[in-house]
């Protein structure tokens, strides 16, 4: 059992059927509920609810204070390596395109790793590319080792395995995961994934839960919108996150909204989801999941990024450099894997945080087993 | 007339104890701790930063203050113990709350993990306070195990609810021969007041107070519903007194 048998449950439903029939009375009903279901999600997410987005936003604020405080935990990303052997036709990484792939050794690593942390930084999420020969899991626990020594937290944006692999990764110092599905619907996913790993879509489906059955602390999951209409997608995203949240209590279970931004060589996004359906998911998303953690990259731009403090995020990243070895001169790759649009300093996105009225936290972790 | 909340070897006379995760900024802790007087404060070991960049929530904390590190994050007693250990080597005293939690979606504690976890702190020498499910039977073997106070759970942590769990409080206070401390859900300064009547030796209040819009003022007006609360309690004392005295004084003419 896994949630590719939800997935399949709900493969006649239509939900645009089910928005049809919203009422502004379901609408402010589910806004006020303390436990929403299925249906409130639904409600929330519908285009009709597009009209209440204030107090969407307002009962967003209140719940994440009441849960998480007035606190905004801050991270950077940490590419290591580009190489890939997936044809997403979205992505600025894919096989078809052509530059000079890279990857970093462990001495890289660490000095990479030494300049993020000057920042105040002591969460990292360490990426690669879909290549487990030249990203391969024993290179993935080295760079786990050095950067152990670094960081209070490691997270790992890579590709997915097996529980035993995990395993090794967490045995080695990594407490979180963060795997996006990308597209919940199958049609399209087939499209974008035209070959290689990653057209499994089983797979990757079921990649989040052999994440917590390995002993994973948090896992993040996600739709990147843009490939396919965005309330079917959102829909499945909190589907998705209740679903582990609900088999894996022991894990925490948080979500991200990542947008399709330009990137060199690729498709522009099919379904572009707009600001105000952005903010219209994440609230319903903080109403129906009130314990979720709620992560925001700097693919967004700093004005939304200053918004969204007050709206149910809970994590962000800063400073961030999404090509490897972004964060020395001498080191940089020449492609990105996306545009990042908020180019701030660690130290401004920090301020506006406390201007916010906000405290920025750095280190939420103790690591247990790792070195001092 | 003199009366302390006595746990481990230190006599306190505040019976409010404050929490540190929530506050906007921690310029917050300070004023929170003046204006409430409250002399114990919890801290996540997980939030203490002592990058150099960064900044340092234990700084924010008087001398004047006990620590009560707490152990957030723990999935098992082993987590717990690790990380009180490093609490405790990382110079935060002898205090340690212990909080075992394996379920992220209600945050209850979990009371078989936490009475081993106790049993082996208590057995290294910490003051330990552990943060429980309000199950009777399960104060019982934390006190056995050692604790130096139990923290029964009001309602779910962060729920702002009060005492929904009222009876089995209520229990655990009769039957306690240490420090019962309300621990979670006490969302105002009345939830405060009616666990002090009730008996219970002290609460510890985190989100209420951090979340206010003034937290300094809120953390003043739990202060003062805590002394209501612990005042009333007093008055009833001589009576539950007299009723367990021989003397009869309405019937002692028929002696």
């Amino acid at each position: 059992m896994t949630f590719f048998n939800t997935i399949k449950e709900f493969e006649s439903f239509n939900p645009d059927e089910h928005f049809s029939r919203v009422t502004d009375r379901d609408i402010l009903e589910s806004i006020q509920k303390e436990k929403l279901g299925i249906s409130d999600f639904l409600n929330l997410i519908s285009p009709e609810a597009e009209n209440f987005l204030e107090p969407m936003a307002a009962r967003a604020r209140e719940t994440t204070i009441q849960y998480f405080g007035r606190v905004i935990q801050l991270f950077a990303p940490l590419y290591i390596s580009d190489f890939c052997t997936n044809r997403c036709t979205y992505c600025g990484f894919n096989i078809h395109n052509r530059f000079k792939r890279k990857k970093l050794t462990s001495e890289q690593i660490d000095k990479q790793a030494g300049i993020i942390k000057k920042s105040g930084i002591r969460h990292i999420l360490v990426l690669t590319g879909e290549d487990p020969v030249n990203s391969s899991v024993s290179y993935l626990e080295q760079a786990v080792e050095v950067l152990s020594h670094h960081f209070a937290s490691i997270g790992l944006e890579v590709y997915p395995m097996d529980t035993p692999d995990y395993e090794k990764l967490v045995a080695a110092g990594a407490d979180s995961l963060t795997v996006y599905q990308e597209v919940y619907d199958r049609d399209i996913y087939r499209r974008v994934h035209p070959a290689g790993r990653k057209s499994d879509y089983p797979y990757r489906l079921s990649t989040p839960e052999r994440a917590c059955r390995a002993g994973f602390r948090s896992v993040n999951i996600g739709a990147l919108f843009g490939l396919a209409p965005v309330r079917t997608e959102a829909f499945f995203t909190g589907l998705h996150a209740k679903y582990l949240e609900d088999r894996y209590p022991e894990v925490e279970i948080s979500v991200s909204l990542p947008r399709m931004t330009k990137a060199c060589g690729c498709e522009a996004p099919a379904c572009p989801l707009g600001d105000k359906t952005f903010v219209q998911f994440m609230t319903a998303l903080r109403l129906f999941l009130p314990k979720a953690g709620i992560t925001v990259s700097t693919r967004e731009p700093a004005r939304l990024r200053d918004r969204l403090v007050h709206l149910g995020a809970t994590r962000l990243s800063a400073g961030s450099k999404t090509q490897v070895g972004g964060y020395s001169r001498e080191e940089t790759s020449e492609t990105p894997q996306f545009e990042t649009t908020d180019t701030r300093s660690v130290d401004q996105v920090e301020e506006m945080i406390l201007q916010s009225g906000y405290q920025p936290v750095f280190k939420d972790w103790e690591p247990l087993e790792a070195a001092p | 007339m003199e009366d302390f909340l006595r746990i481990g070897n230190i006599r306190f006379s505040s019976r409010l104890l404050t929490g540190t995760g929530k506050f906007s900024s921690l310029d917050h802790i300070p004023q929170v701790l003046e204006k409430s007087g409250s002399e114990m404060i919890t801290v996540a070991l997980r939030r203490v930063d002592r990058h150099g960049k960064n900044r340092n929530i234990l700084e924010y904390i008087p001398e004047t203050v006990t620590l009560l590190p707490n152990t957030s994050g723990a999935r098992s007693a082993q987590e717990a113990v690790r990380i009180a250990e490093l609490a405790r080597a990382g110079g935060c005293g002898d205090f340690i709350k212990i909080e075992v939690i394996r379920d992220m979606k209600y945050l209850m504690p979990d009371n078989a993990e936490t009475v081993k976890a106790t049993r082996m702190l208590a057995e290294r020498g910490f003051i330990v306070l552990p943060y429980m499910t309000p199950d009777p039977s399960a104060a019982q073997q934390l006190e056995q195990a050692g604790a130096a106070a139990v923290m029964p759970l009001g309602s779910p942590i962060g729920s702002n609810r009060g005492l929904e769990t009222k009876e089995m409080i209520r229990i655990i206070i009769e039957m306690s021969h240490v420090p019962v401390i309300v621990d979670a859900g006490i969302g105002r300064p009345s939830h405060a007041a009616m666990a002090m009547e009730m008996g219970a030796d002290a609460v510890l209040v985190n989100t209420a107070i951090a979340t206010s819009g003034d937290p300094a003022a809120m953390a003043e007006a739990f202060s003062l519903a805590v002394r209501a609360g612990r005042n009333a309690f007093l008055q009833s004392m001589p009576a539950k007194l007299a009723n367990a005295s021989a003397s009869s004084p309405l019937t002692g003419f028929l002696d």
